[in-house]
């Protein structure tokens, strides 16, 4: 080096690089973002669109057969992502702890055989699932008929009281294999020395996952559970595949989903209405903003992390 | 020398084709009828083709619960077939009022329908027609001959019959009595309610007194078929809450159940996979001697896209439509869906000419809920299949559920309110 560079020399490069993937991004996804927010301010009066400001929210919150509607599919939805934080991601953590018990066999075997529903389509899901607990053809009463528990069987996605639920489990099934993935990776990341110093200590086994491995495995939970939130209140496939657009039985597994799809773009004899659609999808994402936020700036950031 | 000659015939015949396709003009169909299309490709188009070289037809169907989203879209980026079959009543009325089907009012074929039938596509003041009509469906019950047979019953006439017949078949238990599920709700409010409505509300008496606000769904005639319905839960099978229409569909021509409520749509799928003798009867009236009504509900009709560059051979297309040659190959080639046009057909299926018999003894009309009712937010055809279903569940009263469709009706139609 002959001389110091006074100025750093502006680097091109970098632009040049980032380029492809922000014109793509920009193009399908931040442009869509932007084009359906401005969409849900304006109506349709005639065949002409007009700007009404704010009254398409007014009319989604204000009047009672649209806001019934939405706290309803809120509900719901609450509900779908409460029993996904309660019974998938506890299951996903459990499984990657025993998965990385280095005296297990087989455990490459168990780890693809949990992680492969996630790689299938929502409509062979939902399509296997219905036929499963069909009470006409499926399996499902037949198999606690053979046990004798016959008595538990219900035509449970028929039923108002337990199809959101039933849903959510199938949904949990498809997907335990996610948090199962992350957590076994942030568990192989831990150093041996860590858990030898522990096991010096005496602490080995079962509190040696509560004690050391489990609070350096936090910061990864975290994400998981955002993950979760995410694909929750954006989730439409499932229950679309399995009940249709009408989220039967009586809206009872009716989600932002189906009822953002329902409007924008009709059912049978209800034609589409693009404007209070796009009213939902705003709704839906302010919902998804907010929770995000307090994610990140709520939790995240008093989260303690270790540097090994 | 023989291989260039080969090479030479092959570019030969691919100028030809080349050529040959210029010239022709293919008109794309768009329809949600995706259970026709062998039908189509095998019968209709090659009829058609044959006499009108240079038009070539290319059938696209969607499936039916996705078709009215997917039209509207494609209609709107502009890239929508040629012709486009209609969904009777609204959905249609706003896509021409939308610019997007056009006026074929004059086109010669128009002539030979009546204008209850050209009712499910003209605008509301029947000035102005933007499809052909093609097809009606009527709707009814068809049953198992020989399970009638074996349990020892006749076919019902009269509701009291009706409901003898299903306790008969219960109390036999070899059978299902009635194959209906409601977890795809359609089929409570379209096979149930306003299949044995109109023998209480008496048709188009009822009808055109509901959209005049004369009478209201709160009426004794409005809330009757919801009582008979809350009955028919006992008869359906087991875990029939999680039943799909599908499911109906298999149970009953499996043989597994004694009668289906339906409509006439049915038949040719049936025809081919129930090896047992099916009959129809028409909904059981109240007393005996009673005028029957029925459903003959018009459900498929045919028009062009306004956008489309091959006006001239499309309307050549739909001329042919409504001609007395297409109803005749339409009608036989799908028993059950009845040709609208006054040009006479003679129909070959038992099946199919006992529910057009119907006609001649009862009187028709239309289902309830399509013409201008289902226009507005809350729409009451979806309220009614959401209704029907509570009801046969037992979740809902047959007069709250008429208390709830009349508050919902009135808070945007102005006759009701």
């Amino acid at each position: 080096m002959s001389k110091d560079q006074a100025k750093p020399k502006f680097r091109w490069h970098i632009v040049v690089f980032l380029a492809p993937a922000v014109l793509v991004y920009t193009a399908v996804m931040i442009y869509p973002l932007f084009a359906t927010l401005r969409l849900s301010l304006f109506t349709e009066v005639g065949q002409e669109r007009v700007y009404v400001g704010l009254q398409n929210f007014r009319t989604l919150f204000g009047n009672a057969f649209w806001s019934e509607q939405f706290w309803n599919a809120l509900g719901n939805n609450l509900w779908f992502f409460v029993v996904h934080m309660l019974v998938q991601n506890p299951i996903g953590i459990a499984l990657a702890a025993i998965l990385s018990q280095p005296k297990l066999r087989f455990a490459s075997f168990y780890r693809s055989a949990i992680f492969i529903p996630t790689i299938l389509s929502f409509v062979i899901v939902g399509f296997a699932w219905k036929l499963i607990l069909s009470p006409i053809w499926g399996i499902a009463p037949g198999m606690l008929d053979a046990v004798g528990l016959k008595s538990l069987y219900a035509p449970w996605l028929g039923k108002e009281a337990y199809a959101l639920t039933t849903l959510s489990l199938v949904s949990v099934w498809q997907f335990v294999g996610i948090p199962m993935m992350l957590i076994y990776a942030a568990l192989l990341s831990i150093p041996d020395e860590i858990l030898e110093a522990a096991e010096v200590d005496g602490i080995t086994g079962l509190s040696a996952f509560w004690k050391i491995k489990l609070p350096l495995i936090l910061p990864s939970i975290g994400i998981i559970s955002i993950l979760t939130f995410v694909a929750n209140f954006n989730a439409f496939d499932l229950i679309y595949a399995a009940q249709g657009a009408l989220a039967g039985p009586d809206f009872s597994t009716d989600i932002l989903g189906t009822f953002m799809y329902r409007t924008f773009f009709g059912f049978q004899l209800q034609l589409g209405d693009p404007h209070m659609g796009s009213t939902i999808a705003s709704a839906m994402f302010a919902i998804i903003l907010i929770g995000v936020c307090i994610y990140l700036f709520g939790i995240q950031s008093r989260m303690r992390r270790y540097q090994f | 020398m023989e291989k260039s000659k080969l090479i030479g015939a092959m570019l030969a015949s691919t100028l030809i084709a080349g050529t040959a396709t210029a010239q022709d003009v293919t008109l794309t169909i768009e329809s949600w009828r995706n259970d026709d299309l062998a039908i189509w490709q095998d019968k209709i188009i090659p009829a058609f083709e044959a006499e009108h070289p240079g038009i070539k037809l290319n059938f696209t169907p969607s499936a039916p619960a996705e078709y009215n989203a997917v039209l509207n879209s494609k209609l709107d980026a502009g890239s929508a077939g040629d012709i486009i079959t209609c969904r009777p009543f609204d959905a249609s009325l706003a896509l021409f009022e939308a610019g997007h089907l056009a006026d074929i009012s004059d086109i010669d074929g128009m002539a030979s329908f009546s204008a209850v039938s050209k009712s499910g596509w003209s605008t509301d003041d029947a000035s102005t027609q933007f499809c052909v009509p093609m097809a009606s469906v009527i709707h009814g019950f068809i049953y198992n001959k020989d399970a009638f047979a074996e349990v020892g019953v006749e076919e019902p006439t009269t509701e009291a019959e009706f409901f003898a017949v299903l306790d008969k078949i219960k109390e036999d238990g070899t059978y299902i009595p009635m194959a209906m599920g409601t977890n795809d709700q359609w089929e409570a409010a379209t096979m149930g309610y306003n299949n044995i409505g109109p023998n209480y509300w008496k048709g188009e008496e009822g009808r055109l007194a509901l959209l005049a606000g004369d009478q209201k769904l709160t009426d004794e005639a409005w809330v009757a078929p919801y009582r008979q319905l809350a009955k028919w839960g006992a008869y359906l099978g087991d875990g029939f809450e999680a039943q799909t229409y599908p499911d109906s569909q298999n149970i009953f021509t499996l043989g597994r159940a004694a009668v289906y409520p339906t409509g006439s749509w049915e038949i040719s799928g049936f025809n081919g996979l129930a090896d047992f003798e099916m009959g129809a009867f028409y909904p059981p009236v109240q007393n005996a001697g009673d005028t029957c009504y029925i459903s003959d509900h018009t459900d498929i009709g045919i028009g062009m896209n306004a956008a489309t560059p091959n006006a001239e051979a499309a309307t050549v297309f739909l001329n042919w439509v409504g001609s007395s040659e297409f109803a005749t190959i339409f009608a036989n080639a799908l028993p059950g869906f009845f040709p609208l046009s006054d040009a006479p057909v003679t129909l070959e299926d038992p099946l199919a000419q006992e529910f057009i018999s119907w006609r001649g003894e009862c009187e028709s009309t239309i289902r309830s809920t399509y013409q201008v009712l289902s226009r507005g937010t809350p729409n009451l055809e979806n309220d009614t299949w959401n209704a029907s279903v509570a009801v046969i569940k037992g979740e809902e009263s047959p007069e709250d559920a008429g208390k709830r469709l009349q508050a919902g009706l009135a808070s945007w139609y102005e006759p009701q309110q």
